[in-house]
């Protein structure tokens, strides 16, 4: 669209961009309107994807994963959002909140048997955090871990899990000890489908999002080996919140691309449609919403690549990360709202991509932390530094 | 089985092109760049060749400005060994000869067995160099081919004919093959080709090209296209139609 990118991206990362903008233009566009209205999860888009290493962005080769860093995988996630917001969803979860996760907190045993597979796409993952009485507030996680000798025994459900009844693997958190709270008392783990008394289910109908999968996941007496437990025991609050920081920093570039397609679809109508003679790009009414659109697409951009670039380094990003998403998410309503406006009356049926995008958004200002919860995450940065 | 494939950056298909100031030059500031789309189906056959005979290198190469290793390191990613470039910062406004000698000289080179390129670059549209290579190289050159297959040193290669018919040609080895959709489906790189990508060598030295044959004068816009005209509706218009393109528009 030939906007600024306020840094300087390597060859590779153009490269990336390129690539994924195109794959995504030519196999995930065509197919967005109607697995949207079939609410149809594409599996065959994700063998493809998994192929050309699209499941296995944050770990290295030696786990058949292509080892991009954030800023590289946040462009990757934005190019497939621009034109799918659903397929990019189910990428985003994969990667950040369950692959993510098992490589940097898993054991050595636990990589060797769960990261390969997942980052080649040979199984898809999934992350059960939210339950019906408890989101983002982890302290009311209900889902518990009782010891039994070598083993846990798990109880509970969980909701609105992306990925739900195609995962295999599972992160799944879970209370084991109800007095330390929720910082020294919940701990994850590592389930499988098909284990005794682990039942996955769909999720209800969906406003948006309808192409990405969701589902329950419930519990009844699920025995776990103790090898399975990610991380030290207590820290799976700890854990998740890191989890979380990477995740929204997805959610984000999710959001930005999801705004960015609304906007060149905009862009492109204003110069075909006429109205009393002319263009309406000709318009100062239209003309001047696009110049608003452009301009919080580059803000926001600005806020991704932040956060992005402050995780490559190393260095804390939880407040960066929180602020791109909350300013990502709010952005992208208020873009894709506007792109329905420049679109009219075609602008509301469902034969363009722009109301897709428009309910696609909405899950952005909810998921991985309501648009409150990054307020909050910011605000504690903020007033204790 | 050793190929080369010689690709060009051009503009994005869908750039809107300006005449630069100097009046011979486009002006290339706004531009977005890929490779030419006909070259990337010279590049997937090469890839397949190479599959097929189960062994063999395949060496991309282009005529083009300092950027135009970005071209190259996509092809190294869909699956190329190896890249050349010879640098030209004036590439934009070569011809087709200077362009084909500067390519024959490196190619001679590297004496491979297979030399692929696509029928035209969509920048200029001239469609020479393929055919050029063949001539300087002194190799068999056949043009446009939508099938490939090699075996024992032989291709055999389908080209469309007059009227709908399809030719097939047998030819030996080493040749110039040019290639136009409907040869194959090129692939994606895919991120771990791009990450690989990076560890590939790319041989830039200073393209040696030949005399040029022809300068380029003035560079204009083509006038834009008049409105359309409705004459009429069914049989009763055929005649006023049939009158206006004798009289009017003289293609009759």
């Amino acid at each position: 669209m030939g906007i600024v990118v306020p840094l300087t991206l390597s060859e590779e990362q153009q490269m990336l961009r390129d690539t994924v903008r195109d794959l995504a233009r030519e196999e995930l566009l065509p197919q967005a309107i109607e697995i949207d209205r079939e609410a149809r999860f594409p599996v065959e888009t994700f063998a493809k994807l998994a192929e050309l290493g699209l499941l296995g962005m944050p770990v290295p080769e030696e786990y058949e994963g292509v080892a991009l860093d954030s800023v590289s995988t946040s462009l990757v996630i934005a190019e497939v959002a621009k034109a799918c917001g659903s397929t990019a969803l189910g990428i985003a979860a994969h990667n950040s909140l369950c692959l993510w996760p098992i490589f940097e907190f898993g054991s050595d045993d636990q990589r060797a048997r769960y990261v390969a597979d997942l980052a080649s796409g040979r199984k898809l993952g999934a992350f059960g955090l939210t339950e019906s009485g408890a989101g983002s507030d982890a302290g009311g996680t209900r889902t518990v871990a009782v010891r039994d000798g070598d083993d846990w025994v798990l109880n509970g459900s969980k909701c609105f899990i992306t990925n739900a009844n195609f995962a295999e693997t599972f992160v799944v958190t879970a209370v084991t000890d109800r007095d330390a709270g929720p910082k020294g008392g919940i701990s994850s783990f590592i389930l499988e489908k098909g284990m005794n008394g682990f039942g996955i289910h769909k999720g209800d109908e969906k406003l948006g999002m309808r192409g990405s999968d969701w589902g329950e996941l419930t519990f009844a007496d699920v025995r776990v080996p103790d090898s399975q437990r990610l991380g030290d025991e207590g820290q799976g609050f700890v854990n998740f919140m890191k989890t979380l920081d990477g995740g929204r920093v997805g959610i984000a570039a999710l959001a930005l691309g999801l705004a960015e397609g609304a906007y060149e679809l905009a862009l492109k109508y204003s110069h075909e449609r006429q109205a009393f003679g002319k263009p309406i790009a000709k318009k100062q009414a239209v003309a001047f919403m696009l110049a608003d659109m452009a301009t919080q697409i580059e803000a926001a951009r600005a806020l991704v690549m932040a956060a992005a670039v402050k995780k490559d380094a190393g260095l804390p990003y939880r407040k960066e990360a929180a602020m791109a998403k909350l300013f990502a998410s709010e952005m992208a309503m208020k873009v894709t709202y506007d792109a329905i406006q420049v679109h009219g009356g075609y602008g509301f049926t469902t034969e363009y991509h722009v109301e897709r995008m428009y309910r696609d958004a909405k899950l952005c200002t909810i998921g991985e932390g309501t648009s409150e919860i990054q307020r909050i995450v910011i605000s504690r940065e903020i007033l204790v530094h | 089985m050793n190929i080369v494939v010689c690709i060009k950056r051009v503009p994005a298909t869908d750039s809107r092109i300006k005449v630069g100031a100097d009046g011979t030059s486009i002006d290339d500031s706004q531009l977005e760049w890929i490779i030419s789309p006909y070259d990337e189906f010279a590049v997937e056959a090469a890839l397949q060749m190479k599959e097929a005979a189960g062994e063999g290198e395949v060496t991309v190469m282009t005529m083009g400005p300092a950027e135009s290793t970005k071209e190259l390191r996509t092809c190294l990613a869909m699956g190329c060994d190896k890249a050349v470039l010879l640098t030209d910062p004036d590439s934009g406004t070569r011809d087709a000869h200077t362009t084909a000698h500067a390519l024959a000289k490196a190619i001679q080179g590297l004496s491979p067995d297979l030399v692929l390129c696509g029928k035209v670059a969509v920048d200029r549209d001239q469609g020479q160099v393929g055919s050029l290579l063949g001539g300087i190289l002194d190799m068999p050159c056949i043009t446009e081919i939508k099938a490939l297959s090699i075996t024992d040193g032989k291709a055999t290669v389908e080209r469309a004919g007059d009227s709908g018919t399809t030719e097939t040609w047998t030819v030996s080895l080493p040749a110039v093959l040019t290639t136009t959709k409907g040869l194959n489906e090129p692939r994606y790189a895919g991120l771990k080709g791009i990450m690989a990508a990076k560890k590939k060598p790319i041989d830039e030295q200073e393209a040696q090209l030949g005399e040029a044959a022809l300068t380029i004068k003035s560079l204009e816009l083509p006038p834009p296209r008049r409105e359309g005209r409705i004459i009429g509706e069914g049989p009763e218009a055929v005649t006023e139609l049939v009158r206006l393109l004798r009289e009017e528009a003289k293609i009759l």
